[in-house]
């Protein structure tokens, strides 16, 4: 097999230590196999078969022209490639105490990287975009992130920091998208949300056919703050994303929301971590997908209740619609519980759509397919309530619409 | 044959394999209302599913047509807009679709917000909460609340022939009464007409039967006019099984 990464010049680079120290780790490290936990059920082996070069100079490519995902929005930022090109904020927010500049790469010296991907994050990650949002600050409108990637068999790092500071409230949206190219995104995404802080993020993945993401979420949360995260992911062949979200202060809060379709040979791989590490902390999660043709979902995770998460409730759910025989799904739901006083539950189911639902439909004189339409978008309907920063859920059932109009005019073309 | 009725002849339905209905012979005409009660068991419910091509429900011989036209050769779909209608006994919910939506796919022929307006004029004339109207499909409905929601959608559609699978449970003395009045009143606006499955005559109160039939053990056993029920009622169906 190829190696995964071409050799890349850090010269463009900031200088940091830990680029040296990574590019070092990644030497003795491969494509992950399913042996390992992390990525048990992956079939990434079958898609990631190219060379892929680091994009470690500034790219000459814009991002692709989008839609406004929010009228006026408190800041815009455009990544491409992995590296910050334009940041636009609104100067009244600025004045409040909302910041968002680009630092060098390198949270820290704490290593958090586990394999070949993470450690090529630590190493090429041109600049990390930092939004910090001052205590007591309330930012009425969403910022806006759009995440662009250009370039055959390209790969980038985008880093995105989050640190609302205590008391503070947020909205964000990041819009993920692609050319048609082959290429590879491996994104990290931090949020660091003090004492009764409330970030809600939203990130709208529709990349190109062939690209291959590789996403994590890292969250920690202080005590009666709330971090809510939604994904909305339709687009790419492999989108994965993994999110480890630490409840660390009594009382804390997670959301973690997922809408996700894939057809053709696309495949959803979501991973989730609710860890739960003090007293009173509650987590919803409910991941809802549909897969058609030879698509394929995964979703594993772990509700982790730690011996002092006393009076902890946490809540897992992965429901599923499989829409053809050849389509496949891994659901996965566990709990780790260290701690008896506490309320936990998870389910996951895979079906298809429902006869009797179906039937009722057909009866009223709505044919298979819209019947089977309707199911399907209805069938989000629970999920895209629950997802933050509803000025964008127009995309988002617009993305599922357009799906599902390709399988109406594939059936009518036979 | 063209001439204007449901006729059902000589229908014979095996549900896995085991023959559920035996030889039915029905012909409703427009503006006509037939009721079939019997006992629990007798293939009431497989007649309804049947008549709507429900997967399972295996038509063995017989013939449906819909005025002239062969209904068993139809898709479930397009039997409903050939004019037939079934209120279902047991409403199925379809989360996150409205009402709205699902008419909207049915091929009604209504123009911007007639729809709407329609929906809010039926749920009026049967004193259905026009908040009602908004939720998901018959999700967190009452039993009641889902046969008005049932009702409702029959004066929207507006279909030649409906049937009726025990429409009268779940609803209340005064509910009752405002379904059964509307559905009279289709018989003789739109000429509608009725196939009512029931256990009860308390539906037969306002909505007035014109056939009575008796259907024990798979078969039609009695055929008769409104005092037919009264008589079940009162005798039960002992003397027909």
């Amino acid at each position: 097999m190829k190696e995964i990464f071409s050799t890349a010049s850090l010269a463009d680079l900031d200088a940091h230590p830990i680029r040296e120290q990574s590019v070092a780790s990644m030497a003795g490290l491969s494509l992950p196999s399913t042996e390992d936990e992390q990525w048990r059920y992956s079939t990434l082996r079958d898609v990631l078969t190219a060379s892929y070069q680091p994009q470690t100079s500034m790219p000459k490519v814009m991002a692709g022209k989008n839609d406004e995902l929010v009228a006026n929005p408190a800041a815009t930022i455009t990544i491409v490639n992995g590296w910050v090109l334009e940041i636009a904020i609104d100067a009244a927010w600025e004045a409040k105490g909302l910041s968002v500049s680009k630092e060098i790469a390198g949270r820290s010296q704490d290593s958090w990287a586990e394999d070949i991907f993470d450690y090529a994050h630590q190493a090429y990650t041109p600049q990390t975009l930092t939004i910090t949002i001052a205590k007591g600050l309330a930012v009425e409108e969403p910022i806006v992130i759009n995440n662009y990637h250009n370039g055959d068999a390209v790969a980038s790092f985008p880093s995105i920091k989050v640190d609302a500071r205590e008391a503070s409230h947020v909205s964000i949206v990041e819009r993920q998208s692609s050319s048609v190219s082959a290429a590879l995104s491996v994104n990290v995404t931090a949020f660091d949300v003090a004492e009764a802080a409330v970030v809600k993020y939203l990130a709208v993945q529709n990349n190109g056919p062939e690209h291959i993401q590789l996403a994590r979420i890292f969250g920690t949360v202080a005590s009666q703050a709330n971090l809510n995260v939604g994904l909305a992911s339709f687009g790419g062949s492999y989108s994965r994303t993994r999110s480890d979200i630490r409840l660390a202060g009594r009382g804390a809060t997670g959301d973690l929301n997922a809408a996700y379709y894939g057809d053709r040979h696309q495949v959803h791989d979501f991973r989730t971590y609710q860890h739960h590490d003090d007293r009173d902390t509650q987590s919803n999660m409910l991941f809802k997908g549909v897969v058609d043709d030879t698509a394929g979902s995964i979703y594993t995770g772990l509700i982790h209740i730690h011996p002092e998460g006393a009076g902890s409730n946490a809540f897992q759910t992965n429901r599923n619609i499989k829409l053809s025989d050849d389509a496949w799904t891994w659901s996965v739901p566990n709990l780790e519980i260290e701690n008896n006083e506490v309320h936990c539950s998870h389910a996951s189911t895979v079906n298809p759509v429902d006869d009797a639902q179906r039937f009722y439909l057909e009866s009223r004189g709505v044919p298979p397919l819209e019947a089977d339409q309707l199911i399907v978008a209805g069938f989000y309907d629970e999920v895209l309530q629950k997802l933050p920063v509803p000025q964008a859920h127009g995309a988002i059932a617009s993305f599922v619409d357009q799906k599902l109009a390709a399988r109406r005019r594939e059936a009518a073309e036979g | 044959m063209s001439e204007k009725s449901l006729q059902i002849v000589s229908l014979s339905v095996a549900v896995e394999g085991k023959q559920i209905l035996s030889d039915v012979n029905l012909t409703i005409n427009p503006g006509e209302v037939h009721a079939i009660m019997g006992p629990n068991g007798a293939g009431k419910s497989t007649l309804s599913n049947a008549l709507f091509g429900k997967a399972g429900y295996d038509v063995t011989a017989g013939a449906v047509t819909l005025d002239g036209q062969d209904l068993l050769a139809l898709p479930t779909w397009q039997r409903a807009r050939a004019g037939l209608f079934l209120a279902m006994q047991y409403p199925t919910e379809v989360p996150g679709v409205s009402l709205h939506a699902a008419l909207q796919a049915a091929g009604l022929g209504y123009e911007n917000g007639e729809l709407s307006d329609a929906l809010r004029d039926e749920a009026k004339r049967i004193g259905f909460a026009e908040h009602f109207l908004d939720r998901p499909l018959n999700v967190d409905l009452s039993g009641g609340e889902m046969k008005r929601n049932e009702t409702v959608q029959l004066g929207v559609i507006k279909p030649k022939y409906a049937i009726l699978d025990e429409l009268d449970s779940g609803l209340d003395i005064d509910a009752l009464r405002m379904v059964s009045e509307r559905v009279e009143q289709a018989t003789q606006e739109s000429g509608l007409g009725v196939l009512v499955i029931t256990h009860y005559n308390r539906l037969l109160a306002e909505l007035k039967a014109d056939k009575v039939h008796v259907l024990s053990g798979g078969s039609i056993v009695a055929s008769g006019g409104p005092e037919l029920a009264l008589e079940l009622e009162n005798s039960g169906y002992a003397q027909y099984s």
